[in-house]
């Protein structure tokens, strides 16, 4: 028994302005009702106009994903209502979308796979209902926001599989500024599909809708496959149903069934022309394209010997991946700049800009590969810097990190370490070998954590060995 | 009192603004109790006071009557329509935005059949508009208050809008001039939609002069309507001459049939003299698609229809009939809101969206669409303009179309032209049985000025 799994994904554009109006599209925290005209309020005689930056981000998405851009496509009308639809119709492609077809390589468990698509379109994002004790109240911030919606062909094997997608999906949605790709605050989201087959015929499938998390779309699908086996085991038939995903008590929730299908009543919106996208579009949108986030884990592999699962980590968001770029650019050993950036940098990289900038980390992690400071001592002038704001090179003025290196010194430095830790000394003689580190670290804070570590440690180590 | 005359009448000092709006205002007195051509009126004073720093400007502050489908700011836009009774747009349509910017005022809001679906504005929530020339006859539809009020005197020109014929059969039948533009050429934007991919606004007013100067101020390309076409704005009376030498004019046999009675028949008979006298080579035409015009109007019309009006759902605006969940809520909102022909309407359409069924209904209305305007590009191809009647009959007396289909067929010479997006105007085309009837004139895409001079060419020799 085989599981089929297929998705579909709803990203919201990072617009300035809404799909067919000039309002701002951006409507997180926005009170309620405060970004809205006659054109998304859906008021009698308001027209669409449709916003062409959103085309172009839909456009970066359909050929990163090598999808077949369309030369003509169509906005439709789906019929249906819904409080928080003011038009009563949403305006969508549908049976000419932007673009079909198309595919998607991603990681799972550091093995590739890749994914057919069927079809990438462009459609206008509805409003939301806010509910009450007594009834719900309407909040149209978001409706008229661009989404495209991403179609795949039922690929995925297993609900792993479509969690991997997911989350490289977002890393590319990132990198292609099309998209903030939160799941948490509803940028991108997710509906599946899933079937069992068996000696090569498939069963009837269940839907999932409005997956928000990439936990619950794992679950959600683990949760319907059990249901399906447990159907089949039992002998039982399987219903087209629509299921929702209760995240709190962690189950489905049966949604409606087929019987409950709408009828949508698709016809072309006679208030937009169609959209025709020449070649010369389409070559400007290719020129402006971003290096995506697949090209550039294999560049960092072959350019610095960078293993994916760092680069997997540093391209999960673009600014830290651009930042490693240009920190590896100026370093002796990029490889090691990747530990720095992930393990150290990081920490303090809690606002829209990086805590220092890329050329200071460089310089202060190129000190440290030439062996003109320590590892320890960078630390510590990184935090300093991060957390003061003041540029590296003042930071490094201010202390005296020259490293003692000098044989004679670093067996000062080690002997009265011994002398000072006389119990660590007998431990170590009594085979406890973690001592050898505690005398280190002791050692290192001694000396400001300027000694040479490596150096310093085979010191002691020969010292003990002397007894 | 035309539009003209009282811009010569204003510029030569021999009016004043405060004269001309004292006698609509003493004609709106005289005729309104019968005629209820408007919804709502503007303050009269107002308009003399606000008037005054317009005079500058090509309408000197004259108040324009606007079709209470067309959104204005300052008083409500009611669509003919329970469901709209209070609403008030708080926005303005680009055709009255642009008509303000050019000096005038807005008059009032007239009425029309109810979202501007139907022939004799009998369909509107508020009432009827009766015929000035005789109270016991319909307007015509669906912009029978626009055409009333030009026709009784109490507007000096409307806007009106024409999605089947809705300009032009009441201008015939209250004896005015409507025109028609092409589908595009003035701007939808804030026109209360009820089939997009045909409604267009026009003029309706005393003459074909005064037709041509309402245009010249609202037509021209507008960025808010994505099928606003790219044309600039222009002077449609700058070129405006009576002549038809040379005019090659065809009379479509399919718009002459034996059914319009003997003294119509003359009179078309009587326009084709006039055209010859003037010079213009009059020959027969046949249109063969002309019998699919109502169906396929009626199918397209009413699958855009019952989209557009889905936003009237209670959760808006100023009806909402209460129910114990939202679906309930919707239902009885529209089914108290709407009146019967705005039911019938939606009916269709949603029927012939309905899986299953599109290609069958709407997707075959589509291709004949195109067969339509393929027939008149062809018979353009050989003529320069299209004539025959505007309507079948003259006004009709109230109920005396209660069958939908006799009262549809009231435009089947409007509804093809309108179909191919053709500019076309109606001018009073002389009586039968006393009764104002429609000469009717359709030009290619965009042949506005042809069209108004040849029907002013008409009308000096018809008067
Ligand atoms: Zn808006």
């Amino acid at each position: 028994m085989e599981t089929v799994i297929g998705l579909e994904i709803h990203v919201q554009l990072t617009t300035r302005t809404k799909l067919f109006c000039a309002c701002r599209a951006d409507y997180f925290a926005a009170p309620p009702n405060t970004l809205t005209c006659p054109v998304c309020l859906g008021l009698p005689g308001a027209l669409p106009v449709l916003n062409r930056c959103a085309v172009e981000l839909a456009l970066r998405i359909a050929l990163a994903l090598d999808a077949e851009v369309q030369p003509q496509s169509l906005f439709e009308r789906k019929n249906y209502f819904y409080p928080d639809l003011p038009k009563g119709y949403q305006i969508t492609h549908h049976a000419h979308p932007l673009a079909l077809g198309g595919r998607f390589t991603f990681a799972v468990d550091g093995e590739l796979h890749t994914v057919r698509l069927r079809q990438v379109h462009l459609e206008e994002d509805a409003g939301k209902l806010v509910h009450i004790p007594d009834g719900a109240l309407v909040d149209l911030n978001r409706c008229g926001v661009p989404l495209v919606e991403i179609v795949t062909e039922p690929d995925f094997r297993s609900p792993k599989e479509a969690r991997a997608f997911l989350m490289d999906l977002r890393t590319l949605l990132r990198h292609l500024g099309a998209s903030t790709a939160d799941m948490e605050k509803g940028a991108l989201r997710c509906d599946a599909n899933l079937s069992l087959t068996e000696n090569g015929r498939t069963g009837t499938r269940s839907e999932i809708k409005n997956l928000n998390s990439f936990r619950a779309v794992e679950r959600a699908l683990a949760a319907a496959a059990a249901l399906h086996r447990d159907l089949l085991a039992r002998g039982e038939e399987i219903h087209q149903v629509t299921f929702g995903w209760d995240d709190q008590e962690e189950r489905l929730v049966l949604q409606r069934t087929k019987e409950e299908a709408h009828d949508y009543r698709y016809f072309p919106d006679p208030d937009l022309v169609p959209l025709a996208i020449g070649p010369e579009w389409l070559e400007a949108v290719r020129a402006g394209m971003p290096e995506l986030p697949r090209a550039r884990a294999e560049r960092w592999a072959r350019a610095y010997g960078l293993p994916a699962r760092d680069a997997e980590v540093l391209l999960v968001e673009p600014a830290l991946a651009d930042y490693y770029d240009e920190v590896a650019k100026s370093v002796p050993d990029p490889h090691d700049a990747a530990g720095w950036v992930l393990s150290e940098l990081r920490q303090f990289w809690t606002g829209e800009e990086p805590p220092v900038p890329a050329r200071d980390l460089a310089l202060l992690i190129g000190r440290v590969q030439t062996g003109e400071i320590s590892r320890a001592s960078a630390k510590a002038v990184l935090e300093e810097a991060a957390t003061s704001g003041k540029p590296i090179a003042e930071v490094l003025a201010g202390r005296d990190l020259s490293q003692i290196k000098g044989e004679q010194d670093l067996r000062r430095l080690a002997e009265e370490v011994l002398a000072a830790h006389p119990q660590a000394v007998a431990d170590f003689g009594a085979g406890k070998v973690q001592a050898l580190g505690f005398l280190v670290g002791q050692a290192m804070r001694k000396a400001g954590g300027r000694a040479d570590a490596k150096k310093l440690t085979e010191i002691l180590r020969a010292l003990l060995a002397q007894g | 009192m035309t539009l003209t005359e009282v811009r010569a009448g204003l510029a030569a000092h021999e009016l004043t603004r405060e004269e001309v709006i004292a006698a609509l205002w003493e004609r709106i007195a005289a005729c309104e109790p019968t005629v209820h051509a408007f919804l709502s009126l503007a303050d009269p004073d107002r308009l003399i006071a606000d008037g005054e720093p317009l005079s500058g400007l090509p309408l000197s502050g004259l108040p324009i009557a606007i079709k209470d489908n067309i959104c204005a700011r300052d008083l409500p836009t009611t669509c003919g329509s329970r469901m709209l009774q209070r609403f008030r747009s708080p926005y303005e349509a680009t055709a009255v935005a642009r008509l303000r910017s050019a000096g005038a005022q807005v008059q009032g809001k007239t009425n029309l059949d109810e979202f501007a679906m139907g022939s004799s504005t009998e369909h509107s929530a508020f009432g009827p508009t009766r015929n000035p020339h005789d109270p016991s006859r319909v307007p015509g539809g669906s912009s029978g208050g626009s055409a009333a009020a030009v026709a009784a005197g109490e507007a000096l020109a409307a806007l009106g809008s024409d999605t089947g014929g809705s300009v032009r059969q009441p201008a015939a039948l209250c004896g005015v001039v409507g025109l028609r533009p092409t589908y595009g050429l003035v701007s939808r934007y804030g026109l209360v939609a009820f089939a997009s991919s045909l409604d267009t606004i026009g003029p309706i007013a005393g003459c074909v002069r005064d037709a041509a100067l309402v245009l010249s101020l609202v037509a021209g390309h507008d960025p808010l309507d994505s099928t606003s076409l790219p044309v600039p704005p222009h002077d449609y009376t700058a070129d405006l001459r009576p002549d038809l030498r040379g005019v090659r004019i065809g009379v479509p046999k399919e718009y002459v049939p034996r059914e319009l009675g003997p003294e119509a028949l003359a009179l078309v008979e009587r326009w084709r003299e006039v055209a010859e006298e003037l010079g213009a080579k009059v020959m027969d035409i046949t249109l063969p698609t002309t019998e699919y015009a109502l169906p396929t109007y009626y199918l397209i019309a009413s699958a855009e229809a019952a989209a557009n009006l889905a936003r009237y759902d209670g959760v808006r605006y100023t009806l909402r009939e209460e129910g114990d969940r939202v679906g309930a809520m919707i239902a009885r909102t529209r089914a108290v809101g709407f009146g019967p022909e705005v039911k019938r309407r939606i009916a269709l359409g949603t029927f012939a969206l309905s899986a299953g069924y599109y290609d069958q209904y709407y997707g075959k209305a589509q291709r004949v669409r195109t067969l339509i305007a393929r027939d008149f590009a062809g018979a353009f191809a050989e003529v320069d303009l299209i004539l025959g009647p505007t309507s079948p009959t003259p006004a009709f007396r109230f109920g005396e179309k209660e069958d939908p289909i006799a009262m549809y067929l009231a435009d089947v010479f409007t509804l093809p032209s309108a179909l191919a997006g053709l500019p076309a105007i109606s001018i009073p085309g002389g009586t039968v049985g006393g009764l104002p009837f429609g000469l009717q004139l359709i030009g290619p895409r965009l042949s506005e000025e042809r069209v108004l001079s040849a029907a002013l060419a008409f009308e000096e020799a018809l008067n």
